[in-house]
């Protein structure tokens, strides 16, 4: 970046209510919005997740008041965004719609540009601050920048709205299911990266999608909306995951949340066990001895840097001499710390072992994973989660 | 032919260049009030059934008959004559106009004003250039129809190739009468070409298509 990053707003939204028809203001409407309040600190990012209707988009066009709230404020940044000036609230303000938002007629460097040009910066520092994003967004500038968008195919126009909307290095940006017109590689492909972009600039993001699977990936934080406009449940993906507020949050996030926890959690935050390990070169006898003792019935044979060689059967431990490569018997998968629970539960199953190796990024051991592990960890957080959402209560999800 | 052009090849000459006169001034003047036109439509939604419905009135009226109509009020002029041709240039510029500014995406609509342009600013920045291939193609037909109506203005002493068709008429000379009508038709060919070309120049987004 060549300038200084603004920094992160708050955003928050303080009982807002849309209403679209006077008379049939009953719940149901389509994109209502029903006394909707909600904080999202500085530097989240934090996604509107619901079924279609639920009002979601509403919420977030009533940020840049595309649409106006009926009753209630939203605050950025402890100001009322009703009292500011129209052009340069939303100036200030990013925003990413499906690849169709691009205008067709320009290039996509004047594209990006946008809200530079508006804003009366100088030519070169607009064509700068154009080039210096579409590389930031992983499009060669040189190869990309005098293209016009029905050039690019749907993955590189998504990436040029990202480019777009970060051109005025706005506080708050504002994704309405930014990467919902590309297949699912793609898509899978621009979240991580997305978040990569976001680690470093920190913005505050509202984003709305239709996917639970999404919604858990991008968010720091999530709210789940319902129809009628009403926010169902409001926390971190983990939260909402381990405890469902309410039999429609539980519904919406699927029967197979347990699974989606799983990959949310990495074998970081899980307590390892300890294993019976010896070196090569070691003596066998008192390996064996040691083995015979500890419940779980194998060695794991280490090199001379603490590196798992691979295991050996309590019942193959020679009762003399010295421990050789040669006795391994059988290996496990190698984790490291960064590995979630469900890729290390998954290699678990595909090689029928008990228990994972977890090594540190030189290789050498650091502990075990086992089965019963992850099942235990998945229960404690599972009562956990539900212990805070009852203490919580009618409070929070009101 | 030879014969015909030695002896009055000046005369088309100048017919020529009065009809391309007649013609720009129409389709010049016509525009430029179309655009205020859509202006105040765009402002005001309302005023759109209004003025199209003048703008159709005035398309209706058979050309002779208006011209009979203003030469009382402005004379055998330039002016009767732009005012008719002007008039029926209307309709088809406003109609097609607004056909291009309502062809516009609202996706893209709806991120020209999250981006904070203004409503003018998403006019001229946004919406006219994307209106351009549809506003072009009424500039087209405008430009055609003016071409051949420019003829008939030859009853209030204006025309164009129309005063040298009117003279052929009158002298029993029919070869005169063909080749004004033969330049007429180039002219009008000439000019849709032009415009074309232009359309072409000024969209150039609508040809990349392959990367």
């Amino acid at each position: 970046m060549t300038h200084a990053t603004a920094r992160a707003a708050t955003v928050e939204f303080d009982q807002v209510t849309k209403s679209y028809d006077a008379r049939a203001a009953k719940a149901g409407t389509p994109g209502a919005v029903n006394d909707l309040s909600l904080a999202v600190p500085a530097g989240k990012i934090c996604v509107l997740v619901g079924p279609s209707g639920c009002g979601k988009t509403t919420s977030l066009k009533m940020v840049n008041r595309l649409i106006e709230p009926t009753s209630g404020r939203i605050v950025l940044d402890g100001v009322d965004a009703a009292t500011r000036d129209l052009t340069e609230l939303r100036r200030g303000i990013g925003y990413v719609i499906q690849q169709t938002g691009l205008f067709p007629h320009q290039t996509i460097e004047d594209n990006v540009a946008t809200v530079p040009r508006l804003l009366g910066w100088p030519k070169a520092r607009q064509r700068e601050r154009a080039e210096e994003l579409l590389a930031v967004v992983g499009l060669e500038p040189a190869q990309y920048a005098r293209r016009y968008p029905a050039q690019l195919s749907g993955g590189e126009r998504q990436r040029v709205g990202v480019a777009r909307a970060l051109a005025a290095d706005p506080p708050v940006m504002l994704m309405d299911e930014p990467f919902g017109a590309v297949d699912p590689i793609v898509r899978e492909h621009l979240q991580n990266e997305f978040l990569r972009i976001q680690e470093q600039l920190a913005k505050t993001i509202l984003f709305v999608t239709h996917d639970i699977d999404e919604a858990i990936k991008m968010g720091d934080l999530v709210a789940v909306m319902q129809d009628g406009g009403r926010l169902a449940q409001y926390g971190p993906p983990a939260e909402i995951l381990a405890a469902p507020a309410s039999d429609f949050v539980a519904r919406f996030v699927g029967a197979d949340r347990g699974l989606k926890r799983l990959s949310l959690t990495r074998v970081a935050d899980i307590a390892l066990s300890p294993a019976v390990t010896a070196r090569v070169g070691t003596d066998a006898a008192d390996a064996r001895r040691r083995t015979l003792v500890d419940p779980f019935p194998y060695l794991l044979l280490l090199d001379a840097d603490d590196r798992p060689l691979g295991w050996i059967d309590q019942d193959h431990i020679p009762g003399e001499g010295l421990l050789e490569a040669r006795h391994v018997d059988s290996r496990s998968p190698l984790l490291d710390r960064r590995t979630t629970l469900k890729d290390a539960l998954s290699m678990l199953l595909d090689d029928l072992v008990q228990a994972g190796v977890v090594v540190d990024r030189r290789g050498a051991l650091l502990g075990l994973l086992t089965i019963e592990q992850v099942m235990a960890f998945m229960r404690d957080t599972a009562v956990e989660g539900a212990e805070r959402s009852i203490e919580q209560g009618t409070g929070a999800h009101r | 032919m030879a014969e015909l052009l030695r002896r009055n090849g000046g005369m088309l000459a100048d017919g020529l260049v009065d009809h391309l006169v007649l013609t720009g001034i129409a389709v010049g003047v016509g525009f430029a009030l179309s655009l205020v036109l859509v202006l105040l439509i765009v402002r005001s939604r309302r005023l759109a059934g209004p003025i199209i419905a003048v703008a159709g009135t005035l398309y209706t009226i058979p050309s002779l008959a208006l011209f009979a109509f203003l030469v009382p009020v402005t004379g055998l002029s330039l002016v009767s004559a732009e005012i008719g041709l002007v008039s029926y240039t209307l309709l088809i510029l406003v109609r097609n106009i607004l056909a291009g500014l309502d062809g516009v995406s609202p996706d893209v609509v709806e991120a020209a004003d999250g981006m904070g342009h203004t409503r003018f600013q998403r006019l001229v920045r946004v919406e006219l250039p994307l209106a351009l291939p549809l506003i072009v193609a009424g500039l087209r037909i405008a430009t055609v129809t003016t071409i051949g109506l420019v003829m008939v203005t030859a009853v209030i002493g204006q025309g164009g190739l129309g005063q040298v068709m009117l003279r052929g008429f009158s002298l029993r000379n029919w070869a005169l009468v063909y080749a004004s009508l033969v330049v007429m038709v180039g002219l009008a060919i000439a000019a849709d070409l032009l415009l074309v070309l232009a359309g072409r120049l000024l969209t150039p987004w609508t040809r990349r298509r392959a990367a």
